[in-house]
């Protein structure tokens, strides 16, 4: 059992300069385009994008089952593309991979599909049933060890899924839009067993999205890809809080585009940053208290980060000087980010409607 | 009817039997390999081959264009050549197995492209090698589907088998041409269709049977 924390630095998939093309009727298709990336032993770390931004592309490049046109890609310390196609099959028993349709064997039960990674490297027959039966456990689906995939729920399909991507021990799990498929229940309940597995079994995650949601549930760094490029990579609380990329301001402000219609030329404005070091206490609520000075919240968008507050209020400020002077000292003084402003187009140069 | 006919019959029955179920069980041995090599060297299968997978596509057509009859009476050399002659039900089994292996690479082609691409892939992501993807994934999840497919190729070897009877195959076939055709003995002939149908009837429903029976998605 490794401690996330303790082996942060250590990277145990980077991508260096990966392009892939794909040769069409209509000519070659960029799907990557120079991407580099560096994922460390244990976290779990997210990919997201737009559909047709490339991800699925930038998975599959990760195991080889897309070869890429150009770049290198180092697992675990072995330079991939250069290996032959056995030491290929031996390395991808330690990457495990899961997929928005499951991909489960249709013609085998829960079991035989746990199963399956143990016969193909050999394990002998009573190990790995013994194996398969304690991952059936790990997803909580000891009950339907003998029911086929037909019988089976989306949820359950995924849970099979993920013990037989984990029966070889993977160091990695990559999971493409494995919730994609599923309802927001079951995507919670998904989720947080990957969360389990990661920090259970030290197991480095990476996961495919296009849903913001899955990354701010799960995630402790994230990508954003966008037209076949990394459009921006860092913690998910920092892209939360401060979106540099046109892309990455896209998905954390989906609603932006509505916001400047109905603003009014002659108030200010205050936006209230929630930077995810704060916690969800009231601040609010506190400061209507304290100030004694109502306030007209005009847009908000946070969200809850593992416990924490990530995202923004903008609230009207009192036309009084003094007043509205007041309620920013307030704030500043309890260390919350502010910005005043005006005119709310003027709020991210113009980004927000690029 | 005239006297002797119902042993007569009998014996045809089992011939035709013997030479449908015998051919085609060697024609599967052929066409099996034949079509899981033509899905897999394909240009998007798992190993593509672009050379064999056209040679293999060629001969395949080449044999599945020329009517059985037409082959039967090409075939008689050869067939007498392995067999020691030409006729007889045993005999037949040549060229009832030449015609009905490519037709049945067609078919299992096309059970073994059924397989979700997926699936596949998720094998491949497992490390799976060639051969246990064919092993473990293509042939158990084609199951049903090949089945039937071998049910429609054994109810057309069956047909090949009648008309092999007409240049001195033996069968129900045989017994059609010899009482129906030369003795202008209709009822002999009627009863031998009724018989021919039955059999096909048996075939298919056992066929479908073992493949629903089978198939896990049901
Ligand atoms: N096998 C392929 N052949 C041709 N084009 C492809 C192939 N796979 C993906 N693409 C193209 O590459 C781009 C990225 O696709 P993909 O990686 O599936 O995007 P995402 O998973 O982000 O939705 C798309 O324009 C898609 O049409
Ligand atoms: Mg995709």
């Amino acid at each position: 059992m490794s401690n996330p924390a303790s082996t942060e630095n250590k990277s145990i998939i980077s991508i260096e300069h990966l392009v892939k093309t794909f040769e069409t009727k209509n000519g070659p298709i960029t799907a990557l385009n120079d991407i580099n990336l560096d994922i460390k032993e244990g976290e779990i770390f997210g990919i997201i994008g737009m559909s047709g931004a490339g991800k699925s592309t930038l998975v599959r490049c990760i195991n080889l089952l897309e070869k890429p046109t150009e770049g290198k890609i180092t697992f675990d310390g072995m330079d991939l593309v250069s290996l032959s196609d056995n030491d290929l099959n031996q390395a991808r028993k330690s990457m495990g991979m899961i997929f928005q349709q499951f991909n489960l064997l249709m013609q085998r039960n829960a079991l035989g599909n746990v199963l399956f990674p143990l016969e193909i490297s050999s394990v002998p027959k009573d190990k790995a049933v013994e194996k398969a039966k304690e991952l059936l456990k790990l997803v909580d689906l000891e009950d339907r060890m003998y029911s086929y995939p037909k019988q089976l729920s989306g949820g359950q399909k995924q849970r099979v899924a993920i013990a037989r991507a984990l029966a070889t021990n993977p160091k990695v799990l990559l999971c493409d839009e494995a919730t994609s498929a599923l309802d927001p229940k079951t995507t919670r309940s998904i989720l947080s067993l990957l969360k389990e597995i990661n920090q259970k079994l030290g197991i480095t995650i990476i996961v495919i999205t296009h849903e913001m949601k899955v990354i701010e549930e799960i995630c402790t760094r994230v990508a954003i890809i966008d037209e076949s490029k990394i459009a921006e990579i860092g913690d998910v609380k920092d892209i939360f809080t401060h979106p540099k990329s046109p892309a990455a301001n896209r998905l954390v402000y989906p609603e932006g585009e509505k916001i400047p219609e109905n603003f009014d030329e002659s108030t200010h404005y205050l936006r209230i940053i929630f930077d995810g070091r704060s916690s969800y206490e009231p601040i609010l609520a506190n400061m209507i208290l304290d100030c004694n000075e109502t306030v007209n919240i005009f847009y908000a968008n946070s969200r809850n980060i593992d416990g924490n507050a990530v995202g923004e209020i903008v609230i009207q400020l009192p036309n009084d000087a003094q007043r509205a002077e007041k309620i920013k000292n307030y704030l500043e003084g309890k260390g919350i980010n502010i910005e005043v402003f005006d005119n709310f187009t003027d709020r991210e140069e113009g980004d927000i409607n690029a | 009817m005239p006297d002797g006919i119902i042993p007569i019959l009998g014996l045809n029955i089992w011939e035709t039997i013997y030479m449908t179920l015998a051919s085609t069980l060697i024609a599967y041995a052929i066409g099996l390999p034949l079509g899981i090599i033509l899905v897999i060297t394909d240009k998007d299968g798992i190993q593509p081959r672009p050379v064999p997978n056209s040679i293999i596509n060629v001969i395949v057509n080449i044999f599945r264009s020329i009517p059985f009859l037409i082959l039967l009476i090409m075939l008689i050399p050869f067939t007498r050549a392995i067999m020691g002659k030409a006729y007889g039900s045993t005999a037949t089994i040549v060229p009832l197995t030449i015609a009905a292996a490519p037709f049945i690479a067609r078919m299992v082609e096309s059970s073994i492209k059924e397989v979700d691409r997926g699936v596949i892939e998720a094998a491949q992501s497992m490390g799976a090698t060639v051969k246990q993807i064919i092993f473990k994934v293509l042939i158990p999840e084609a199951k049903p589907s090949l089945i039937v497919g071998a049910t429609i190729s054994v109810t057309t070897v069956l047909g090949y088998s009648a008309m092999a009877g007409i240049c001195g195959g033996g069968g129900l076939g045989a017994i059609a041409i010899n009482y129906g055709y030369y003795r202008y003995q209709a009822n002999v002939m009627i009863v031998t269709v009724i018989l021919i149908v039955v059999l096909v009837q048996i075939f298919q429903a056992v066929g479908m049977h073992i493949s629903r029976k089978g198939d896990k998605r049901l």
